[in-house]
């Protein structure tokens, strides 16, 4: 049977052009084990950028981008293939909808895989899912009944270690119950090139480098220096604080000491 | 003219993403005529007229709508020359799942939803087993975890189509869609060209308008089903006479 799962060392997004025409800044690799997170207002072409890697853009988009895999550009056929395939995405929108508990579901996953022992890597993406979680969750929990944030935890646990594409997308990871900096621990450790776009200062200082998008297109292209390192460090403190006041708050004690 | 058919479940999003792919069609100066065929109702003509694309309906009523679709295949492809278009689609709602109007030379799409179960893949049969090309909608809505899971039952039941995502609402998809549709085999006609999967047969008293039940009613190919035979929920199935 052929194997849907693919494996890819670049992809390069060839610049286009923003909403005027002008050329874009340049070029961006991206490599697998690499976070990138994308910043701009609502409207400055994160969603459209998004859409040309997604759709394997070859020129015959509003922005004029071509992707290259492993720099070279896909044939017809081959880009025909993997268009939607490519790039696994996590999105606030998303739920699950089969009415199966999660060990079984997850190891039915890993089974699809080819997986050497699929209940193995099951009882490893639950370990990993409720590590992220904030209120665990057991495996024989049915996959409609999780919360929010488990939904969300197993979901970055799953697309992390089981999902076949070499590229994954993720749409905001705040403000679900999940643990920010060890779900981003555990997307490097995945190895697929992860794309976050984000508002959220914590998440953006923790990729390796963030792309600034303006009228259509990338304007620059930021490598996270050290100094905002020792700022994410602060700012990572700084959420502690906040997580530990709303604990106590959640708890009846009293914050006024 | 090229010709394409096109099949799925009820609701699964076909007429969507059909919408969208014409208008990227037209876009890419290919035009475009659509035939429906479905049992009871349809206001899908309407919604094509109000895109400017040919579309014409018809309602199968009381007769099997897939074997309605089969004897009137020439009709409708001369329907569809005579509006000048240069690619023809075909859509078709395989009620009972068990049939599939794809025809030999001709491009076969399925097109399934994300919500409809696990099982469905193996639920829907020859529509989907044959068809070139599978589009899954609804993808948006579920997690990664589980499109992957039901890309790959739809793997397991057609290990040759090309399986792709697309979103009737946003239209996410629909423009390689055009450009798979404005590559579809030319057919001269449709006469002697023939069924990949035949249909089920249906020469019954029912098919005939009977509406009592009872033996003393059935007459024609009549199968019985001998209820709880040997292993766990098996049943035999006997010929009748």
């Amino acid at each position: 049977m052929a194997t849907d799962a693919l494996t890819l060392a670049r992809l390069t997004v060839a610049r286009g052009r923003d909403k005027s025409g002008r050329p874009e800044a340049g070029d961006v690799d991206f490599a697998p084990g690499q976070v990138t997170a994308l910043l701009g207002p609502t409207g400055s072409g994160k969603s459209r950028f998004l859409a040309d890697i997604e759709s394997l853009a070859d020129d015959d988009t509003p922005s004029g981008r071509r992707i290259l895999l492993d720099g070279a550009l896909p044939d017809p056929d081959r880009r025909f293939e993997l268009q939607g395939r490519l790039v696994a995405q996590l999105t606030q929108n998303m739920n699950f909808v089969l009415d199966l508990g999660v060990e079984r579901f997850i190891t039915m996953h890993a089974e699809s895989r080819q997986a050497a022992d699929p209940a193995a890597v099951a009882r490893q993406i639950i370990a990993a899912a409720n590590a992220l979680a904030g209120e665990p969750f057991a495996p024989d929990a049915q996959l409609t009944q999780l919360s929010g944030g488990q939904s969300r935890a197993l979901m970055i646990a799953d697309a992390a270690l089981l999902s076949w594409s070499p590229v994954l997308l993720i749409d905001e990871i705040e403000n679900a119950g999940v643990d920010k900096a060890r779900a981003l621990d555990l997307l490097v450790k995945s190895d697929k090139i992860v794309v976050i776009a984000t508002h959220d200062p914590v998440l953006a200082l923790s990729a390796h480098r963030r792309l600034i998008f303006e009228h259509g297109a990338v304007r620059t292209v930021r490598e996270r220096s050290a100094a905002e390192k020792r700022l994410l460090t602060q700012l990572t403190e700084q959420e502690a604080e906040f997580s530990r006041l709303r604990e106590r708050l959640r708890r009846g004690e009293d914050v006024d000491s | 003219m090229r010709l394409v058919t096109l099949a799925g479940p009820p609701a699964c999003g076909k007429t969507s993403v059909l919408l969208r792919t014409c208008a990227a069609l037209r876009e890419a100066g290919v035009s475009c005529a659509v035939l429906k065929f479905d049992c009871l109702l349809t206001r899908d003509a309407e919604a094509y007229a109000a895109a400017g694309i040919p579309a014409t309906a018809a309602l199968a009523g009381g007769l099997c709508p897939d074997h309605f679709f089969a004897t009137n295949l020439e009709e409708a492809f001369a329907w569809a020359q005579g509006t000048g278009a240069e690619c023809c689609v075909i859509e078709t709602a395989g009620l009972c799942n068990r049939c599939s109007p794809h025809l030999r030379g001709a491009l076969a799409l399925c097109v399934v939803d994300n919500l409809m179960g696990i099982d469905a893949p193996e639920k829907i049969g020859p529509m989907l087993r044959l068809a070139d090309l599978v589009l899954v909608t609804k993808g948006d809505l579920v997690s990664q975890a589980e499109r992957e899971v039901y890309r790959h039952r739809i793997r397991q039941m057609n290990n040759r189509a090309v399986i792709r995502h697309v979103n009737g609402l946003t239209g996410q998809g629909c423009r390689e869609l055009a450009a798979v549709l404005s590559r579809a085999p030319q057919v001269e006609t449709v006469t002697d060209m023939r069924l990949r999967f035949a249909m089920p047969a249906a020469v019954c008293s029912y098919c005939l308008s009977e509406t009592r039940i009872g033996s003393r009613y059935q007459k024609g190919n009549v199968k019985k089903v001998k209820f709880g035979g040997p292993g766990a929920g098996q049943t035999e199935v006997v010929d009748g006479d």
